[in-house]
């Protein structure tokens, strides 16, 4: 049996954990210096030349869009909270049919770098460039916030760093990296950190996955048995143990729900990456791998988790350091010992890394491309300024994600993820879907769609269970109660609202847009005319 | 090299004339084809994904009913929803293949090559 010596006591050997990470960090390293000697103009920088195969394209989705909240939050919630814990994956999973459908081939024909390039296509330039920029730099931020905050949990649990000054140490390192990732290797290095984490995590969690199956004689019901053996509570197997204990946790899971499927296709780093591949049809085939990689995934983490549960333990993984988080990490050490310990550890602080790596690059981009480049320069920026600007922005918001993931690290911030699918849902799904199908559709329904759901999706979690009142709650005290907004997710209220502005903003507009731009973007965005090249190297 | 001069290929070509693509037959044809299936498909999965979102949250009964040994029908309905996930996935990519990228291609080859479509010819 294992054995936890102290709270802040890792399991396995936090030299080992640090020794494969730096592994990770060197191959990577070198990667990003070979790919990036070509980055020279802006759709080098921020597109990686439009190079990538739909298939290297789909695995760097999956290694953008599989966070640490993914792998260990979800594997950890099926372990505690049991079945609940898989609707998490099935929502984030059936999202991809959103931007297979209606969103990925119709943005890489009409787009060139970033979310707003489609949505100012046909109306006016500045004012929705900055709220497509606007709302893209708040998405961006909240999930950024969420995963530097998790690395200083993720620390004190794989490496034995349990003091906050150690933290914000490793915080600081997580940060720097990532700032050197993204300022030499562009969209390119980005990639390729993205690519290999992808294998790694799909690789490790698939050897887990089997591994926890053969214990089990390969029979998944014999595993759920042992699962509700080691915890005692045959109603792990079952919904309801976390959203069933009342009518409003009931209704927050829908809109939790919500957030989640519509959220997906509209989240600008996910979107970015779809001008990172030459054609439409390769756009397509990225989504088809994405899917694939994320879906099989997702069956991992429900085996994964049943198995934490079963060889682990609830008790011992919500007793150990970083409490649910620590499920994957424990079944590692509890199948594997130090040495696969060491690998999923250095997988999870990869997946950090490459998330916030991506996350970056498109908050710098829509910064120096849709503020900088199309707005103050009014887009005819000095050469190579756009690149530098977008340079500088990196190293800014860099600094912030380490100032920010330092003073988050120990609140509870886990909404934030959730948060970042609900603004993006709200804010940027209607005017996305509007403005490719609704010829209709002007300037003034995308600025009322884009803030109004952009301000009630934020004011409404202000006004939330999660910020006040309890001592689970962002403010940590029962005393300071404003929640009176009793859903923790605002999806069921603000996406409504933000499709009903949309619409209501377009028939009180008087103006109407040009109908040339709109018959331009409707033939661009299907057939692909003039639609950016892959650069010739 | 470097592509410097980015949007070379859009101003060396032609003014198109989009309005007259639009309407045109061919155009037509591709946008109903693209709406046809991505609009009913799309809305079917958003209703079985909630229909399965609730049955969890409302139906605890039904979901928990054993089917085979502790396998019980929620996670045989969550399964069953990545199966359909990618069911639809393999559905769409065949359809897109056969039914929408010969026109698409057809059409952008006749704009590309300036065979029609152009704004001059339009005007003359």
């Amino acid at each position: 049996m294992l054995h936890f010596e102290a709270a802040s006591a890792s399991p396995g050997e936090p030299w080992l954990n640090i020794a494969i990470f730096g592994a990770f960090v060197a191959i990577t390293m070198i990667i990003v210096f070979r790919a990036s000697r070509n980055n020279k103009t802006a759709a080098d920088y921020y597109a990686a030349g439009r190079s990538f195969t739909g298939g290297q394209n789909g695995s760097a989705i999956a290694g953008d869009y599989l966070s640490a909240a993914s792998f260990l939050g979800i594997v950890g919630a099926i372990a505690i909270t049991g079945y609940d814990g898989f609707l998490y994956s099935i929502g984030f999973l059936v999202a991809w049919l959103v931007a297979l459908l209606l969103v990925a081939e119709l943005l890489r024909n009409t787009g060139k770098f970033t979310m707003a390039d489609v949505l100012s296509f046909r109306l006016k330039q500045k004012p929705v460039r900055i709220a497509a920029a606007t709302t893209t730099l708040v998405v961006c931020f909240f999930y950024l916030l969420a995963q530097m905050a998790g690395a200083g949990g993720l620390v004190s649990l794989l490496l034995g760093v349990g003091d906050q000054l150690g933290q914000a140490l490793v915080i600081t390192v997580v940060g720097a990296l990532m700032i050197l990732y993204v300022l030499i290797g562009g969209m390119k290095g980005t990639t390729w950190v993205q690519i290999i984490k992808a294998i790694l995590l799909i690789a490790g969690a698939g050897v887990m996955t089997v591994w926890v199956l053969a214990i089990n004689g390969f029979n998944f019901s014999t595993l759920l048995d042992n699962a509700v053996a080691a915890t005692g509570n045959p109603e792990i197997l079952n919904p309801g143990l976390k959203y069933g204990v009342s009518e409003i946790a009931k209704v927050d899971f829908l809109s939790l729900g919500l957030a989640l499927v519509l959220g997906t296709a509209a989240l600008p780093h996910v979107l970015m990456r779809f001008y990172t591949v030459p054609t439409a049809k390769e756009a397509r085939k990225s989504v088809v791998w994405a899917i694939w990689l994320i879906g099989i995934f997702y069956v991992f983490t429900l085996v994964l988790g049943y198995g934490a549960a079963a060889l682990v333990g609830a008790d011992v993984i919500a007793a150990a350091p970083g409490g649910p988080n620590s499920a994957a990490p424990l079944l590692a050490f509890e199948l594997g010992g130090p040495l696969l310990l060491g690998l999923i550890s250095a997988i999870a602080f990869a997946t950090i890394l490459a998330v916030v790596a991506g996350l970056t690059i498109t908050a710098a981009a829509s910064f120096a491309h849709d503020i900088y480049a199309s707005v103050v320069k009014k887009g005819k920026p000095a050469p190579g300024a756009e690149v530098k600007v977008a340079r500088r922005t990196v190293v800014i918001i860099g600094i912030v994600a380490i100032i920010g993931g330092i003073g988050a690290n120990g609140q509870n911030v886990a909404f934030l993820v959730a948060l970042a699918f609900a603004v993006a849902a709200s804010a940027n799904l209607p005017t996305i879907v509007y403005s490719l199908f609704w010829k209709r559709f002007t300037t003034q329904g995308a600025l009322w769609s884009m803030y109004g759901g952009l301000a009630s999706a934020i004011i409404l979690i202000i006004f939330s269970p999660v910020v006040s009142g309890s001592e689970t709650s962002m403010l940590k005290s029962e005393s300071i109660d404003f929640a009176i907004f009793p859903l923790s997710n605002p999806g069921i209220v603000s996406i409504p609202l933000a499709f009903f502005l949309g619409w209501l903003g377009t028939v009180l507009d008087k103006k109407k847009e040009d109908p040339a731009k709109q018959s331009e973007m409707e033939v661009r965005s299907l057939t692909g005319v003039g639609a950016e090249k892959a650069t010739q190297h | 090299m470097g592509n410097d001069a980015l949007s070379a290929e859009t101003e060396t070509a032609p003014p198109v004339d989009y309005r007259a693509v639009q309407q045109s037959e061919e155009f037509q044809r591709l946008r109903s084809r693209h709406r046809r299936f991505v609009f009913p498909v799309l809305a079917a999965c958003l209703v079985w994904y909630f229909a399965y979102v609730l049955l969890a949250g409302y139906a605890h009964d039904f979901m928990s009913t054993p089917v085979f040994g502790s396998v019980n029908v929620a996670i045989l309905l969550g399964l069953a929803q990545v199966v359909t996930t990618f069911a639809v996935t393999t559905w769409y990519v065949r359809y897109a293949n056969k039914e929408l990228d010969p026109i698409a291609e057809e059409i952008r080859d006749e704009i590309e090559t300036g065979a029609t479509f152009t704004a001059e010819e339009a005007t003359r």
